[in-house]
């Protein structure tokens, strides 16, 4: 194949976008936990246990972590594109990242409605 | 002002001659009129005729005396040289190939430019005498189409050094913006369209460098801001 670069792959936005409607929940989420774990102080097993036993809670950190692994997605994926030059091995690790990440989703729905 | 010695360490590689490039000290007697680096860049030339550096005007407006001074780039005709520390360090814009000394090869700077359709777009007949525009659209084109094209911007963006042959570049999206702003241009959809890529505008991480050195005191990151902007009311 002759070597040419070619540009123009007509996506870029929605994760642009996503990038920053996904840090705005983890910033709010952030502020309203700290302040409701400043107000309830739990201090036993217990108690976290309770706080994290409520619906909203349970929805809103998962939620916080969906938002996470997809905010993780799109940085560590221009970390690869930055620095990873051979599309084969590129391609491999975009697809590990995205493995590792929706294992970490369902990881974290687990552990969250285990409790 | 009076007479003074001024200290430099220049960038010097001649690939006919060197190696590999190396750093010479060097000093220059200015005389009271000496103001700007490139007075003294003329002063170290007629001392050392094998030092080449582009130079045109001499006035900020050609943009070819780009370099980088004491770590920044800047335009030589117009960097007072008494602002400067001493050494003054001077080496070429950073990040393109060298072909001698302080001069670089800019074709991949231009081949960016010219990706974005740096010309008016309208396919309307001519008309008698101008296209015309009110002074408020008018005004959307200040601080966009003063650009000179000295590379000082795209040659201190990380995302450029990174990704010069995919990434526009600051210069290169501000005078996109310059053209998508122009209401009497008819090619906002396509330039849009062709800029929304991960790679030719999405790399741009606000580092804001462009910013920091532009000569002009323009803002590229402004543009490339209202850039997407447009794409997302397109979008959503």
């Amino acid at each position: 194949m002759i070597n040419r670069i070619v540009v123009g792959a007509h996506y870029g936005l929605k994760d642009w976008i996503a990038q920053r409607a996904t840090a705005v929940i983890m910033a709010v989420y952030s502020v309203v936990m700290a302040l409701v774990l400043v107000v309830l102080q739990p201090s036993t097993y217990e108690a976290w246990r309770e706080l994290f036993a409520c619906g909203v809670v349970k929805f809103a950190t998962f939620l916080f972590f969906v938002s996470l692994f997809y905010h993780a997605w799109i940085g560590v994926r221009d970390i690869w594109m930055d620095y990873v030059k051979p599309v084969g091995l590129r391609l491999t690790l975009h697809v590990l990242t995205i493995a590792a990440l929706v294992g970490y989703t369902a990881w974290a729905a687990a552990i969250l409605w285990r409790l | 002002m009076s007479k003074r010695t001024v200290q430099f360490s220049i960038y010097r590689y001649d690939p006919d001659k060197d190696d590999a490039p190396y750093m010479q000290d060097i000093s220059v007697e200015l005389e009271p009129t000496d103001r700007k680096l490139l007075d003294a860049l003329t002063k170290l030339k007629a001392k050392d005729d094998t030092l080449s550096y582009r130079r045109s005007c001499r006035e900020g407006v050609c943009g070819s005396d780009a370099m980088n001074i004491n770590g920044k780039n800047g335009l030589a005709c117009l960097t007072d040289i008494d602002e400067l520390k001493q050494p003054i360090v001077l080496r070429p814009l950073p990040g393109l190939p060298v072909i001698r000394d302080l001069i670089v090869d800019m074709t991949q700077f231009f081949k960016q430019y010219h990706s974005i359709k740096p010309y008016l777009i309208n396919n309307d007949p001519p008309p008698e005498r101008e296209r015309l525009q009110s002074p408020e659209d008018r005004e959307e084109l200040n601080g966009l189409y003063e650009c000179i094209l000295c590379a000082c911007c795209s040659t201190s963006c990380p995302s450029f050094w990174w990704n010069p042959d995919k990434f526009v570049g600051p210069a290169g999206l501000l005078a996109a913006y310059r053209f998508i702003a122009d209401t009497r241009d008819q090619a906002t959809n396509e330039r849009l369209d062709n800029l929304e890529d991960p790679y030719r505008l999405f790399r741009c991480h606000t580092i804001m460098n462009c910013v920091d050195v532009c000569p002009k005191g323009l803002n590229p990151t402004k543009a490339i801001g209202k850039i997407k902007d447009m794409m997302v009311r397109r979008a959503v």
